[in-house]
């Protein structure tokens, strides 16, 4: 028995077959594309080992959706019909507003695993690590857009900017999240523990996003509450993509958001670039 | 690889603190070429932190380091390509598969598609992972892992290795499957630091040892030259009864060196065989001494005779055990995660 045992390990002892695949060339260096690529790679292969991120980011916005539409829409708008006209919009900013958390999460739960340590030390084009990851959550962005403009079609929701209109809020609404996931990004490098960054986003868009234009209309609130809600970031952003799949947005609407995600961009981007390089 | 400088590392004077611990603390080291280099301590004495600074994951404070030439803080990107880092922390991707995760890694070290597939492939045979190279990673038993990790460094066998404690927590056979790596590894030209808690790690795989806590190097030599320093061996004792201590300690003080009680247990004793000793006068002694425990009336239940543990090379040499508690706790440099 003793004898046996001993002869097994020696023979999965892997040695000979551990000398036989060590190589010493190294092949040319990764450029900067083929390093971004392969991030998005990674955060593809994750959402297919684990969808259970997408259910998490769509079930939300399905629950709301629902709720509000039949509970509140007769007493907010009259009826379901018309009040699923503006909730849509709103409701598919919030998504994917909350859906930019991930990026940082995911980034920042590597930081803890250790998982960002064998990147760090490799000779590759640093930048990488996060633009890729942040190229992959496009997918995540458009499956969460199909179904909530696909559930707001189907209470009734007819956006008068049509196909065109849509789609031109899909760029503007990527714009924006990928500034605000700088943000985030920036954050998840600051803390050190996940929990902390998934508490600390929380406790800034939940009051962000009820105290905006997407459930009620600003007009019918406190003076003071307007004033707040008319500043929310996210109402602007709700009201240039409302304007856009409604086919009424103003040049100034646009202008302002994307001076804002240009603003965001430029402080959070570089912040967190350099300080994924020089991260203790 | 004749132009390889002699010196895979050449450390001097290392200072990196967090807030107010000095995680390490002046540390110089130089490790040469082709050699295995062990740098044992316990928790919290600065290995992970030291290992984090050479590959340049962090700053030093002050003090400086050459890698293979080039310096640590100025030619970081050029130290990248020659090192590579088995952290003590799991660096592979659980959520993927294993041939995903060398897959991807492959890709990043610039192989084409499919080179880095059949580097994947041959990697996963190498190590005994081509059943389980469809799993996700988070499904792999410890010592699995462990080998995917330190496949996962040598997608490109690297120059300098770096392995952070990597026999933590795996069963003697995963061990075993380790140390062959590793001294493959050494065999195709590779230099090697590991770090590791037990003396029989480093005695088995490295040709030097440095010796730290509190960040410092407390000390440095071959294996033979350390064991030496500690003495023969050490004979461990229980006791029948605990009012007979002062008694043994006195007999075994006659015979042995530092008889000495351990805090956590009563009844428990050790003492160190003198260092001039040879191993056959060592065994001799340590007889002399139980016979003369016996014949004082002192009962004995248990008793061993081995080789020096870290612990008692830290009693050698500092004259103190490790710390254990206090430093743990909130120190930035915590080595327990695994």
């Amino acid at each position: 028995m003793t004898a046996q045992s001993n002869q097994s390990i020696t023979a999965t002892t892997p040695d000979e077959a551990t000398r036989a695949v060590l190589i010493r060339s190294r092949p040319a260096q990764a450029g900067a594309g083929t390093t971004t690529w392969v991030f998005c790679q990674r955060a593809l292969l994750k959402l297919k080992h684990g969808p259970d991120q997408l259910f998490d980011a769509i079930g939300l916005p399905i629950i709301l959706t629902l709720m509000f539409t039949y509970l509140l829409g007769g007493a907010l708008a009259g009826s379901p019909t018309a009040y699923i006209q503006q909730l849509t919009p709103g409701i598919l900013v919030m998504t994917l507003t909350f859906m930019t958390v991930t990026t940082g999460l995911n980034l920042s739960t590597d930081l803890a695993k250790g998982v960002s340590d064998r990147f760090r030390s490799m000779p590759i084009w640093q930048p990488g690590t996060i633009i890729g990851a942040m190229a992959g959550d496009i997918v995540r962005y458009l499956v969460a857009s199909v179904v909530v403009i696909g559930l707001g079609l189907a209470l009734g929701f007819r956006p008068a900017g049509g196909v065109v209109g849509v789609l031109l809020s899909f760029v503007v609404m990527i714009v924006f999240v990928y500034s605000l996931t700088w943000l985030w990004i920036s954050l998840g490098l600051g803390l050190r523990a996940p929990e902390a960054m998934l508490n600390i986003s929380m406790m800034i868009l939940m009051p962000l996003s009820f105290l905006s234009n997407i459930f009620v209309n600003p007009d019918t609130m406190p003076g003071w509450l307007e004033a707040f809600v008319t500043v929310n970031p996210l109402t602007q952003v709700v009201t240039a993509v409302r304007g856009l799949m409604s086919d009424t947005v103003t040049g100034s609407q646009l202008l302002w958001v994307l001076v804002g995600c240009v603003l965001v961009t430029a402080v959070f981007a570089p912040l967190a670039l350099r300080k994924y390089r020089t991260r203790q | 690889m004749t132009t390889e400088p002699e010196l895979a590392i050449e450390a001097s004077g290392l200072v990196k603190t967090f807030g107010e611990t000095r995680a390490v603390d002046g540390v110089d080291l130089s490790v040469r070429t082709g050699s295995v280099y062990g740098v044992l301590g316990p928790n919290g004495a600065g290995k992970t932190t030291t290992i984090r600074l050479l590959t340049t994951l962090l700053q030093p404070d002050s003090g400086s380091a050459r890698i293979f030439g080039h310096d640590l803080v100025r030619e970081a990107g050029a130290i990248r390509t020659k090192v590579s880092l088995t952290g003590q922390l799991a660096s592979v991707d659980e959520d993927l598969t294993a041939r995903e995760n060398l897959y991807l890694l492959s890709r990043l070290q610039g192989f084409s598609r499919t080179a880095a597939q059949e580097r994947a492939d041959e990697l996963l045979d190498g190590f005994g992972l081509a059943d389980a190279a469809a799993r996700q990673v988070k499904t792999f038993s410890g010592g699995m892992r462990r080998r995917l990790d330190i496949a996962a460094s040598i997608v490109v066998s690297p120059e300098l290795l770096f392995l952070d404690e990597p026999t933590a927590s795996l069963d003697p056979r995963s061990r075993n499957q380790v140390w062959e790596i590793v001294r493959a590894l050494v065999e195709v030209g590779t230099t090697v630091l590991l770090t590791t808690q037990y003396l029989e790690e480093a005695d088995q795989l490295a040709d030097r040892i440095a010796v730290i806590e509190h960040g410092k190097v407390i000390a440095e030599g071959t294996p033979g030259e350390l064991k030496t320093s500690v003495g023969s061996g050490t004979l461990h004792l229980r006791l029948a009864s605990a009012d007979q201590r002062a008694d043994a300690e006195r007999v075994l003080g006659r015979f042995l060196e530092d008889p000495a009680g351990v805090r956590s247990d009563p009844v428990a004793l050790s003492a160190r065989v003198p260092t001039e000793l040879s191993a056959q006068a060592a065994q001799e002694r340590v007889r002399q001494a139980l016979a003369e425990l016996a014949s004082a009336g002192i009962e004995v239940n248990e008793f061993s005779f081995g080789q020096p543990s870290l612990d008692e090379v830290f009693l050698a040499i500092t004259g103190h055990r490790p710390d254990d508690g206090s430093t743990n706790g909130s120190d930035p440099d915590k080595e327990d995660v695994a």
